[in-house]
């Protein structure tokens, strides 16, 4: 067989077992609320990573001022409680126009 | 009655499709480039257009790409990708509530949960809502991702840079408008995310893609269990 197609198929089973993890678990074990507060306390915790270092990191080094700029006006903007496309558009806008003026 | 109530779930149907779309938009576009990537760098059209339809994730299909068009070898490019993936299987903890006990609803929900559906569901005030929510921006999120994976990949480079268009500073700001409900409401998920974001940014630059934000979960550590907190409290 092919070795990319391997590598697809490896990684599709792989990534489906992981997203199988909670529905497998759900109903057939009892999970305790303690254990409930912390699994949805940890979907917070890896999505704020994500996004910190996603705003911040680009292969392990620093994305440059363009990008976490862009982040920064649309947190400001979902601070101040502004619509979700606001938000989405105002980040990438100011990123856009930021590398349009030559800022990295 | 049953009107008023489907009137209801029609007007809220209709802000999550108007909040999903956005994010699929950016998606889409993100497809195109990963298609276009993929095509460019002499992988055949086939494989960008397979990997996106049965592994559906982003970051782990971009590593994946990444590694084998840099020569890394199959086995690098999987671990590399599962590494990135391991995150999903937190996820599907987190949504697992909201894809019930239906044995078809389990097994389809579970490849539809990505960073942006998880979050999107979750920062929705109330279970039903949590639930339309997650199928809504799922459903929406693989039709648009793939279609722009094939768009991308059959047209080749034509695209250009995609960076000029500010779209890697659209997600992380999807994301802080998403969890930021969860951080203004609770001190102890904020502790946690503070402490779980300083450690990832720590090591990134020092670690293998996809660790980072797995090591972040050790920002739990500041959640006490809920008798201590109101213990804490009083």
């Amino acid at each position: 067989m092919n070795a990319t197609l391997v590598v697809i198929l490896a990684l599709a089973v792989g990534t489906y077992a992981f997203r199988l993890v909670g529905p497998v678990l759900h109903g057939r074990v009892t999970v305790p609320p303690r254990i409930q507060e912390l699994a949805s306390a940890g979907a917070v915790v890896l999505l704020v990573a994500l996004l910190a270092t996603g705003a911040l990191t680009e292969s392990g080094g620093f994305a440059g001022w363009a990008r976490p700029a862009g982040v920064l006006a649309g947190a400001v903007l979902a601070w101040r409680r502004a619509p979700f496309p606001v938000v989405v558009l105002g980040a990438a806008t100011t990123t856009a126009l930021l590398r349009l003026a030559g800022v990295a | 009655m049953r009107s008023v109530q489907r009137t209801t779930s029609t007007v809220e149907d209709r802000s999550l499709i108007r909040d999903s779309s956005l994010v699929w938009l950016a998606s889409g576009v993100v497809g195109v480039s990963f298609g276009a990537v993929s095509v460019a760098g002499g992988l055949p059209v086939w494989v960008p257009v397979l990997m996106s339809l049965v592994v559906y994730a982003g970051s782990a299909q971009f590593s994946a790409v990444g590694v084998l068009l840099a020569g890394g070898g199959p086995a690098a490019a999987v671990a590399t990708g599962l590494l990135l993936n391991t995150r999903t299987a937190a996820f599907s903890l987190a949504v697992a509530e909201i894809l019930g006990t239906g044995r078809a609803g389990r097994f389809l929900g579970a490849h539809l949960v990505t960073d942006e559906t998880v979050a999107f569901a979750l920062a929705q005030p109330d279970p039903a809502r949590r639930r339309r929510a997650f199928w809504i921006s799922g459903l929406g999120l693989f039709a648009v991702w793939n279609t722009g994976v094939l768009a991308g990949a059959l047209a080749g480079s034509a695209l250009g840079d995609t960076a000029r268009y500010g779209l890697d500073a659209a997600f992380p700001a999807v994301l802080v408008a998403l969890v930021l409900p969860a951080l203004r409401a609770d001190a102890a998920v904020r502790r946690c995310a503070l402490l779980g974001a300083a450690l990832a940014l720590a090591v990134t630059p020092a670690v293998p893609a996809g660790v980072p934000v797995l090591l972040a979960l050790a920002g739990l550590f500041l959640h006490r269990g809920p008798a201590a907190a109101s213990g804490a409290a009083a």
